[in-house]
């Protein structure tokens, strides 16, 4: 895993050098400050997403989820006058309680997680559609609420909030899923859910933290995309999001088996597809190409790593041979 | 079977190496139509590598391969095929979602005309004759998934004698066979020999060895370990063979001083046997053996205890204090262990290390604030390696590396850091070799002596017989009688398990 997440890592770092040998422009501090905004809210419900996977389940309604709580957050407070403090708290509680719905569906009824959550992805949609009548959700309130807007939106000595909370929530799922029981007991179940039984772990009480864990950063996420794009258009807004989620996870070592993957795996994955999405804007790569880019480099990604696991098998297997053709040399008397 | 040429097969001087470690170096194995090899040697011998070669589906580095007078450096599975090389494997894996004809002809269908479509009819009538020689009480149109482990077996060997086979081979194939479903067996073994089928036997069970073999191979380390002849094959000799040195006091059962009572169930009643209430007690100090037939009910009543399935009605106490049902962690706090049949699917994480696997049931023991010392993982880890002398170079590396009886002794180290004052080990020797077999003993003798109660359900007579202080025996779900030390005999148990 650790080698995994080097090699990750020397791959973005090779993407970002080709990137600024074309266009310099990759580097200059407004670039960057964007680009670091942009990984801030992604990465945010790609860990979110990590903590599901790592389960061997699936969380596909996370674009609709953003959508749903971004028109509630949005709604509470342009027409309901809710202070903003107590939107955010509804907003988080409303994350936790489909958290708990999800969790409940696939450990009590036995749904499968793929199921469940594609569900999910409709219904929230649907709902957020039809909340607003399909009107966009815009307002203006950044200028009244300056304190909302400073910490959603601000940057302190020019780093944008959303890297930052990205940060700290990535610090926290590393020493959650790294070091903690918790995280002992989320790669467990993910990996024999059966023998996990065995040894005594509420395997159902896992998953359902895990999907509740997942929502929650989600909602958090939400809020960061509302306050960044001032508007929410109910059938546009966090569109396909679950999938840069799940391709951050699997470039950063998750299987889709679950069981396994490293947090600084999916953080480097969120900053490789964010750097990807940035080097077609500067290498004045037609737009529309943007997806084709992205699987591509995802594909090669995951090519290379297998062959490189392969190849590192076959040296293996010549050093025991020549091992093996050494002792052969010495004849033994004990056979 | 059409009357073919017997085989004469020689295998010479084959070596393979893995990227781990060396598979096989310099082996040689011949066999001839009409006599049964026993092949023999602990696990990590190599004899699973030498079936592979055998069956064209691993290259020898090294080596040649004599066949009918013909020498090739390694055969594909066409050609092993082709030459009538049949197996029956140790781990079944049968497609429960097809008949039983379904399965013995699978990939070679019949197909009606003019449309193609697979003929059941002729394949059931081209299956059945085969499951009439072997015995078989199932049909051809029976669904795989229901039948037991014993008939799934027979249809496998169905399988291979659906093709043309000159020469069979069988790894491990009593492994989850009752008494009388071995003999059977055995039976069909003698049957083909008859017909000039080779039979190569591969088996931990020396004395399905002795029965039926005409020479018996032994491997060790991946070497040849040498050959007994027919007359010369006997229990001790085979011992000799495998491990190279004798196993003295094999089966010894703990010193009787007997405790009071750890483990009480009362009018207990399973989910597979509502109907057959269970009532028994397991005092500390003793190792009592649970027999029965396969599907009698055992694991599922062991599962029950343990808190894994679901129960219908009744009790379980331990020390006379009862215990929540239906709930691991609860049976866990009570102190009671589980080492379940399946070693791979329910006792290990193949992928993990074996730190990881050793405290994962004990984790909470060794954290602060939730957070797991991994310096007191390691030293946990160190411990149970050298206390169950389990051979693993490292602690990190995963348990999928390690032979099955070091995995086996993996699974018992996970517990032995909880004190269990009950340890229930379903079939804790299948499929592990001699030396591994003599330490898990070891261990359960220990365990009793230090004042634990030691349940252990086996289908191994010798077993049972050997290491139990007394032997409850299982029929149905219930339970049909309780034998002492004394009174132990293969028939007092099979007449209790047949009724």
């Amino acid at each position: 895993m650790h080698k995994k997440d080097i090699g990750l890592a020397v791959l973005v770092l090779t993407v970002g050098a080709i990137v600024t040998l074309v266009n310099p422009r990759f580097v200059s501090p407004v670039n960057l400050a964007n680009t670091a905004n942009l990984i801030g809210l992604f990465g945010l419900f790609s860990i979110a997403e990590a903590f599901v996977i790592v389960t061997a389940g699936i969380e596909l309604s996370i674009g609709s989820v953003i959508a749903l709580l971004g028109v509630i957050f949005i709604d509470l407070i342009a027409s309901h006058g809710v202070p903003w403090p107590v939107a955010f708290a509804i907003v988080l509680v409303l994350s936790v309680v489909i958290g708990l719905l999800h969790g409940w569906l696939i450990t009590r009824l036995k749904l499968q997680p793929f199921v469940v959550t594609l569900c999910g992805l409709l219904i929230y949609r649907g709902i957020a559609r039809f909340y607003t009548r399909d009107g966009t959700a815009g307002f203006t309130f950044g200028t009244d609420l300056p304190i909302l807007e400073y910490l959603f939106v601000g940057r302190t000595a020019g780093v944008p909030h959303s890297v930052m909370a990205f940060g700290v929530f990535a610090v926290l799922a590393w020493f959650l899923l790294h070091r903690t029981v918790f995280g002992r007991h989320l790669l467990a179940v993910g990996k024999n859910e059966e023998a996990a039984r065995y040894c005594g772990i509420n395997t159902k009480r896992v998953v359902v933290t895990a999907y509740v864990l997942c929502a929650f950063l989600t909602g958090v996420s939400a809020i960061f995309f509302a306050m960044y794009t001032k508007s929410v258009q109910p059938s546009s807004h966090g569109n396909f999001y679950e999938l840069y989620a799940i391709a951050a996870a699997v470039l950063g070592g998750f299987s889709l088996r679950g069981g396994e993957g490293s947090i600084v795996g999916v953080v480097l994955g969120v900053v490789l597809l964010q750097v990807l999405q940035n080097l077609v804007n500067l290498l004045g790569i037609p737009s529309s190409l943007n997806f084709a880019v992205m699987g591509a480099v995802i594909l090669v990604g995951v090519i290379a790593d297998t062959q490189f696991h392969a190849y590192r098998q076959r040296r293996h297997h010549q050093a025991t041979r020549s091992a093996l053709a050494e002792v052969s040399r010495t004849p033994s008397a004990n056979s | 079977m059409t009357a073919a040429a017997r085989i004469s097969l020689d295998l010479i001087g084959i070596t393979k190496v893995y990227p781990s470690a060396v598979a096989l170096n310099q082996v040689s194995l011949g066999i001839r139509g009409g006599e049964v090899v026993g092949l023999i040697g602990e696990n990590g011998a190599g004899k699973s590598t030498l079936m592979k070669v055998l069956g064209g589906t691993i290259a020898p580095d090294e080596g040649e391969i004599v066949i009918d007078g013909k020498t090739t450096s390694h055969l594909t599975p066409a050609e092993a095929l082709a030459h009538g090389i049949a197996f029956v494997h140790q781990e079944l894996n049968p497609f429960f979602n097809l008949d039983v004809a379904g399965n013995v002809l699978l990939g070679r269908e019949l197909r009606s005309r003019p449309f193609g479509f697979i003929d059941h009819a002729a394949m059931a009538e081209r299956v059945k004759p085969l499951l009439d020689m072997l015995g078989a009480r199932f049909q051809p149109s029976t669904q795989a998934s229901e039948l037991s482990l014993a008939d799934q077996q027979l249809m496998e060997i169905a399988k291979a004698l659906s093709t043309n086979v000159r020469l069979l081979i069988l790894d491990e194939p009593t492994s989850s066979l009752t008494l009388a479903e071995t003999q059977r067996l055995l039976d069909v073994v003698r049957r083909l020999r008859a017909d000039g089928v080779a039979i190569l036997f591969i088996t931990h069970r020396l004395a399905e060895v002795e029965a039926v073999a005409d020479r018996v191979v032994g491997l060790r380390d991946g070497r040849n370990a040498g050959e007994l002849q027919s007359g010369s094959i006997n229990r001790d000799a085979m011992v000799r063979l495998m491990i190279g040195r004798d196993v003295t006091q094999f089966y010894t059962p703990p010193q009787a001083r007997q405790g009071p009572v750890v483990l009480r169930i009362r009018n207990f009643r399973t989910e597979a046997y509502p109907q057959a209430p269970v009532d028994l007690e397991v005092r500390g100090g003793e190792i009592l053996g649970l027999a029965g037939l396969v599907g009698a009910g055992r694991t599922e009543l062991a599962r029950a205890i343990f808190g894994i399935d679901p129960v219908q009605g009744g009790r379980v106490e331990m020390n006379d204090k009862p215990v929540a049902s239906g709930s691991v962690p609860a049976a866990i706090a009570a102190g009671i262990c589980l080492v379940p049949e399946d070693r791979k699917g329910e006792g290990l994480f193949l992928d993990f290390s074996l730190s990881e696997n050793v405290v994962m049931p004990n984790l909470s023991a060794i954290a602060t604030a939730g957070f797991v010392d991994r310096r007191a993982e390691m030293e946990i880890a160190d411990r149970s390696r050298s206390r169950l002398s389990i051979r693993a170079p490292r602690l990190d590396r995963a348990v999928s590396e390690l032979s099955g009886g070091n995995q086996q002794k993996v699974v018992l180290a996970k517990w032995l850091g909880l004190d269990p004052r009950l340890i229930i080990l379903d079939e804790p020797t299948r499929g592990i070799d001699v030396g591994a077999k003599a330490e898990v003993y070891r261990l359960m003798r220990d365990l009793a002596e230090g004042g634990a109660a030691v349940l252990m359900i086996s289908s191994d007579m010798e077993e049972v017989i050997g290491v139990s202080t007394r032997v409850a025996v299982m029929r149905r779900g219930a339970i049909a009688g309780i034998l002492s030390r004394a009174d132990l005999s293969e028939e007092a148990i099979l007449r209790l398990a047949v009724g």
